[in-house]
């Protein structure tokens, strides 16, 4: 394995590095410029975490198979009592059973 | 800065480190099989750093898609995170403008969902944590991207060992974090069906940004919350 970095390469990785800083510097920018934050706002900023990560979620769980759909249902359900790391050893020991088990 | 805040941030962030780990050994892999070098693979996680672009780049950049349409593509994967520095404004603008600068570089998806939480709930999101919890996650970050590159042909297919439901199980987590919030149910309703259908109908990466559209805009269509009496009604539901 080489260890060059490559010119054309290397103005793509920092153009997008730059983009990715835009989107995290923007939202900012733009709301403390405005004096007041009317409620409507307000109401559509508070949905932003659910709303962008479900767009993470519901893709994978329809498009997925069987064994995605079975271990994401099983993490959903771990998830309402316990923690993080269970509920991601909970999901992944699912699909494992599902996959070599079952044969889904 | 703040030894407990710092103590605080780093411990949470540990837990982080270790569950998104498995994402930057597999970026790292995934990096060297499409042609990047072990240097710039480092540096794509060290400067881009938001892990599910940086897999969507690294796709089409394989693909030898035109680099103005992988920049893009990573602009879009990434166009949250116009939102989170909107949500997270009013917990940070105490924050001198250097310590604001690097707070947005290091803010991603749990940075944005553990700070946002914080700052709900008063505890505060003081720079001593925000920079304890972010340094554990980038630092892992950068350490299991170099590790994948080093050992990427060693980890063979990634669905016989499960690495791929990893992030959707871990991003099904953070949205039920957010359950006992006003308006859940139908917010993720309208996502999840905007997002599904904009995977069908336009294609990845847009069902991310168009899905998101679809629950923030249903959020600011429904009645607005009583003050008096917050979440009750949605917390008897989750």
């Amino acid at each position: 394995m080489e260890a060059s970095l490559d010119t054309g390469t290397l103005f793509l990785i920092l153009a997008a590095a730059v983009a990715t800083y835009l989107t995290r510097v923007g939202g900012y920018v733009l709301i403390t410029r405005m004096k007041s934050i009317p409620p409507r706002v307000e109401a559509a900023l508070n949905a932003v975490p659910a709303a962008v990560l479900t767009t993470l979620v519901a893709p994978a769980f329809f498009t997925g198979g069987w064994d995605v759909k079975i271990a994401m249902l099983v993490a959903l359900a771990v998830a309402l009592r316990f923690p993080g790391l269970v509920m991601l050893a909970a999901g992944w020991v699912a699909v494992m059973v599902c996959r070599h088990l079952f044969g889904l | 800065m703040n030894r407990s805040d710092v103590k605080d941030g780093l411990r949470g962030g540990l837990i982080i480190a270790l569950s998104s780990a498995p994402f930057g050994v597999l970026f790292g892999a995934v990096a060297v099989d499409n042609g990047l070098s072990f240097l710039e693979t480092l540096l794509m996680s060290a400067t881009v750093y938001a892990g599910a672009s940086q897999l969507v780049g690294i796709e089409l950049f394989g693909q030898r898609v035109e680099p103005w349409l992988v920049v893009l593509s990573i602009f879009a994967v990434n166009f949250r995170h116009i939102l989170y520095s909107a949500a997270l404004a009013k917990y940070i603008r105490h924050y001198s403008p250097l310590q604001k600068f690097l707070a947005f570089f290091l803010l991603v998806d749990p940075q944005f969902a553990e700070g946002i939480r914080r700052g709900e709930s008063g505890e505060g999101v003081s720079f001593s944590w925000y920079l304890g919890f972010g340094t554990v996650i980038y630092v892992s970050w950068s350490i299991s991207t170099m590790i994948g590159a080093w050992f990427g042909k060693m980890i063979g297919d990634p669905t016989a060992i499960g690495i791929d439901i990893l992030l959707p199980v871990y991003f099904l987590g953070m949205v039920l974090a957010f359950r006992s919030r006003w308006g859940f149910v139908p917010v993720v309703a309208a996502s999840a069906a905007g997002s599904v259908a904009a995977y069908h109908f336009v294609g990845s990466p847009w069902h991310v940004s168009l899905g998101a559209a679809a629950g923030i805009l249903v959020a600011t269509l429904l009645p607005l919350q009583a003050k008096s009496e917050p979440d009750a009604a949605v917390e008897a539901e989750g």
